[in-house]
């Protein structure tokens, strides 16, 4: 599948500041974006530069101080708290640097955990989950610990969570940042995977120009607003 | 030595630094080793306070004659002639007009209402011979006279007065059918006649239709020694049936039984609860060590010893303890101590006031146990610290 | 349901910490359950009380005798269906520690006025027979190992024959059970005729009468009829409902009741903050595990939902453990049966402590709670960074 150059987000005039004591940061400073539905787009960026802070407004993490956050068409930043982590449920998979797992839970019960929210019955849930475990590979590790993993299966992991609700779109934040080169590759092949197999339009924080070759875009943050050169 | 004590310091006050980061567990073990201690303070301090009204009524050198076969005074009976004969066995001290110290006593029980709850009450009516005062010899009266021989009137202990309603100085207290005036309010020393109500002998016998008996004969001795001689006198003689204790003896076996059975349960309760906050101490312990995993791995690997840092635990577990030992203590001291209250004293049926009693032998133990709780809390979180492999340990994050 | 695997999960997460909590939270209703039936034991269950039963005492006190003879003109009172006479005996078995209550009764009125003593045919038959027939408790009988049959001396240092001894026998004719668990089964009963003929003095007279009104609502006028009939004699009276004279009773040893909450306020402020502070800590611990859930779309009030039903069921767990074992240890009697002859944990009380354990659970949990609840998510994720 292809991109079907139809606008899933629409970020316009966004600012975001953080009071430390009395200074003020300004994180993003004006931003807008638009991303098309099916794009892979790498976020690349010095450290500070705005990149995680603009991946959690995209989440519906956080709020933005000034500007709209339009994603299918809804201006997430007006979301109420309680809607807006509906909304994270059945929109957004997130997948993170230090791949988050619940220690105290196997690969599956991990992978279930965004399917509590829905009505799915747990016959239902653990299909749903063998299905996204097998996407990722990790069909024979069902059962494990998160300590019994490699970083790679455990990142593996994170994102069967991610895809489990069949979110349109994945949010990674430096997804391969605590993977070797192999383990790391072999993540990025997999999100191009969804992303073309499967349709899901990923954004991807990196400082890695390798993994941003993988996407079909990169775009730049720097100092709060993105630049259109990108630099080499 | 020295090495090994500035090592103890130098790790307990690294401890003892990062204690407020974990106030919230420390005050919790603190205080909960406090409850423990108020707890047991203050149901031990019953049984004191009770003990002692008991402890401090009997004197070794007054003896106290029973007919053979009573143990209290309630089931005792002895007749006018019994009493005569006693009053002149050898060993008794002699007033000044060398009549016997001997007071010839009756005893009965009356219902007057607790102030506190208004609810019915058991209280000690006892009849006495003039020799009664010189016998006892630690009444004082605090206001109005002493009852007149041969009046319907009666005197009451300070405790009766402050636990019982209708006994004030100048009131009438109307018991069946007969009415008695109340003129005045003694102290004993503490002791057990503060609890009762005083009157004549002679009055109190028609009263009751006891004719011309008593139940009991409370004699001076000319000294304590003198027990023996006098005890011997009674029991050889063949018109006589009687036992005689010392009223010191008398009274102490009163309080065995009550004060078995507080300390029983307060100890049971205080050491259950001990066990609980056991818990807390070694939660907190644990935690604490946890959280410091790495800075005592860091600074085994800078040659400390692991002795000390299995010390510098106990120590901070300690001072936790006994900072809320000190707390319970203080606390329990400041609420009970002094409280005045009553019970029921089985042996006679009647109500005993008392008031609760914080001993410093009792402040003493209660930080004991403090104490245990804070070594027994920090002992396996200690162990625990020195087992803490060092090279894996300063790897963590 | 489907949370509660999170929720168990995480108390899996530490469990020396959680296996510590629960015994204290364990211990603390344990030590719930056995000061109820303390306060049961030393006060009486007021509850079970007959109320179409009074007692009818000489006014002065409980002491003071009174004659047998009121026993006709009481029964003779309208609204009156049944009288008997108790007095207090004040037996010894070899040695005066070995304290039990033992009192003359008229066999028949007796048990007629106390259904709660339940004695076999037979049993009565013997004891009709037998003058110095004597029905004990089960619990007494185990006692001191006696058996039906044996002749038992006791002394009464009160009651004294003529001639001045103070020794009595009895021939144990039969035993009595209790009809409910609140009955005391530590008693010795024996007859009336027996005792009035063995006493040298006061003759005739008893200790009190158990007077059993028809009207249950008339109780308060027919105590002051009984006590009309003999306003003025030598001997005045006071009648009163059974259940007031056992609390009046109770009031006369103590204040056991607040004594006794109390302690129970000082053990659940302890188990409160000690368990208040290990959900708190382990809480905090989770933060980023707490930010992930939310970012996974978990809502706040389910995140504050998940943290209650965790300190909720620590304490129900614990709670069930401690309050089980209590009613374990007095479910087979009193663990104690000299000195507690009744001795066990009222349903009542055993509801009050399941609500106690979910009321415990709520507001240790609260704190951490609510911090779960408010934490922002971002800021949560950010803190392992």
């Amino acid at each position: 599948m292809t991109t079907d150059q139809s606008p899933l987000i629409h970020l316009t005039g966004v600012d975001k500041t953080y009071r430390r004591g009395s200074e003020e940061i300004r994180v993003l400073a004006g931003l807008s974006l638009t991303v098309q539905r099916g794009e892979f787009l790498a976020l690349m960026g010095p450290s500070g530069s705005g990149k995680s802070t603009l991946l959690n407004l995209l989440g519906g993490l956080d709020r933005p101080t000034k500007g709209a956050v339009e994603i299918g068409g809804e201006r997430i930043d007006a979301l109420t708290d309680r809607r807006l982590a509906g909304w994270r449920a059945r929109h957004v998979g997130l997948v993170f640097q230090f791949y988050n797992l619940l220690p105290v839970m196997t690969a599956e019960r991990n992978v279930e955990l965004p399917l509590l929210l829905t009505p799915l019955s747990r016959a239902e849930r653990r299909r749903h989950v063998a299905t996204a475990l097998a996407v990722v590979g990790l069909r024979d590790r069902t059962n494990h610990y998160p300590r019994q993993l490699s970083g790679g299966e455990q990142q593996r992991v994170g994102i069967a969570r991610a895809i489990v609700t069949d979110p349109t779109l994945l949010l990674c934040d430096e997804p391969t940042g605590d993977l070797d080169r192999k383990s790391g590759d072999e993540i990025l092949s997999l999100l191009q995977t969804l992303n073309r197999e499967q349709g899901k339009t990923i954004i991807m924080v990196t400082h890695d120009p390798h993994a941003s070759a993988r996407a079909s875009r990169t775009v730049h943050l720097d100092k709060g607003q993105l630049s259109a050169a990108a630099p080499a | 030595m020295l090495n090994w004590l500035s090592q103890i310091s130098a790790i307990t006050f690294a401890n003892l630094k990062t204690l407020p980061e974990r106030r919230g567990a420390a005050l919790a073990a603190a205080v909960g080793i406090a409850g423990v201690v108020t707890v047991l303070v203050g149901v031990l301090s019953i049984a004191e306070g009770f003990q002692r009204v008991l402890a401090v009524s009997g004197s070794p050198d007054v003896a106290i004659v029973l007919r053979s076969g009573s143990d209290t005074e309630m089931n005792s009976g002895l007749t006018h002639d019994d009493t005569r004969l006693i009053a002149d066995a050898p060993g008794l001290a002699r007033n000044a007009a060398n009549l016997p110290l001997a007071s010839a006593e009756l005893f009965v029980v009356i219902n007057l209402p607790k102030r506190s709850t208004g609810t019915d009450a058991n209280v000690p009516l006892r009849g006495v011979s003039p020799a009664a005062f010189d016998v006892r010899g630690n009444l004082t009266l605090l206001e109005g006279r002493r009852f007149e021989p041969g009046k319907n009137e009666v005197m009451v202990g300070v405790g009766a007065a402050r636990q019982f309603s209708g006994l004030d100085v100048g009131r009438t207290v109307r018991v069946g059918q007969t009415e008695w005036a109340v003129v005045g309010v003694f102290t004993a020393g503490g002791g057990v006649a503060e609890s009762e109500v005083w009157t004549d002998a002679a009055v109190l016998q028609p009263a009751y239709h006891r004719g011309d008996t008593y139940q009991a004969v409370y004699a001076k001795l000319i000294s304590a020694d003198a027990f023996h001689t006098f005890t011997d006198a009674l029991t050889t003689n063949p018109s006589l049936s009687i036992k005689a204790m010392r009223q010191s003896d008398f009274y102490a076996e009163q309080s065995t039984l009550l004060v078995g059975f507080v300390k029983g349960i307060g100890i049971t309760i205080a050491g259950l609860m001990a066990v609980g906050a056991l818990f807390g101490a070694l939660n907190t312990m644990y935690s604490s060590v946890a959280a410091r995993t790495r800075e005592i791995a860091t600074l085994r690997a800078l040659g400390f010893g692991s002795s000390p840092v299995v010390v510098s635990v106990l120590l901070e577990s300690l001072a936790l303890a006994l900072a809320g030992g000190v707390l319970g203590a203080a606390g329990a001291w400041l609420a009970f101590d002094g409280h005045t209250t009553s019970t029921m004293n089985w042996q006679t049926f009647s109500q005993v006031a008392f008031a609760f009693r914080v001993s410093p032998a009792l402040l003493v133990e209660a930080i004991l146990w403090a104490a245990m709780i804070g070594v027994l809390g920090g002992l396996f979180p200690a162990i625990r610290a020195a087992r803490i492999p060092i090279a894996a340990a300063l790897r963590e994050t | 349901m489907k949370f509660l695997y999170l929720v168990a999960c995480n108390l899996r997460r530490k469990k020396l910490r959680t296996l510590l909590t629960l015994l204290s939270i364990g211990i603390a209703f344990f030590l719930f359950g056995l000061l109820g039936a303390l306060k049961l034991a030393l006060t009486g269950d007021v509850s079970i009380a007959n109320a179409d039963r009074l007692m009818t005492r000489h006014k002065v006190s409980i002491i003071q005798m009174i004659p047998i003879s009121y026993q006709a003109r009481i029964a003779a009172i309208p609204g009156v269906s049944g009288v008997t006479a108790q007095t207090w005996f004040g037996g010894i078995y070899q040695d005066p520690k070995n304290f039990f209550a033992s009192m003359p009764v008229e066999p028949d009125d007796f048990l007629r006025m106390y259904p709660e003593f339940v004695v076999s045919d037979a049993h009565r038959q013997a004891w009709r027979t037998t003058r110095n027939g004597a029905i004990v408790g089960r619990t007494l009988l185990e006692r001191f190992h006696w058996k039906v049959g044996d002749r038992i001396p006791l002394t009464a240092p009160i009651w004294r024959h003529a001639d001045g001894g103070d020794a009595w026998e009895f021939e144990i004719v039969g035993t009595y059970e209790a009809a409910r668990k609140s009955v005391d089964t530590s008693q010795f009963f024996f007859r009336y005729d027996y005792f009035d003929e063995g006493r040298g003095q006061n003759k005739g007279t008893i200790s009190w009468f158990a007077v059993r009104v028809g009207d249950a609502a008339r109780a308060d006028a027919i105590s002051a009829a009984v006590d009309r009939e003999f306003a003025n004699s030598a001997y005045e009276t006071k009648t009163e409902p059974e259940a007031a004279m056992m609390q009046g009773f109770a009031q006369q040893v103590g204040d056991i009741g607040a004594i006794i909450t109390g302690i129970l306020g000082a053990v659940f402020f302890t188990i409160l903050l000690v368990s208040g502070n290990t959900i708190t800590q382990g809480v905090r611990e989770r933060t980023e595990e707490i930010g992930v859930l939310k970012a996974l779309g978990f809502t706040n009030t389910l995140v504050l939902g998940l943290v209650l039903a965790e300190s909720c069921l620590l304490a129900v767990l614990g709670g069930v453990g401690g309050l089980g074992a209590a009613w374990l240890m007095t479910v087979g009697g009193s663990p104690v049966p000299s000195m507690l002859p009744v001795f066990y944990v009222p349903t009542q009380h055993l509801m009050l402590g399941a609500g106690l354990m979910v009321a415990l659970g709520l507001v240790t949990g609260a704190l951490p709670a609510l911090q779960a609840m408010r934490l922002g998510v971002s800021e949560a994720l950010r803190r392992q960074a």
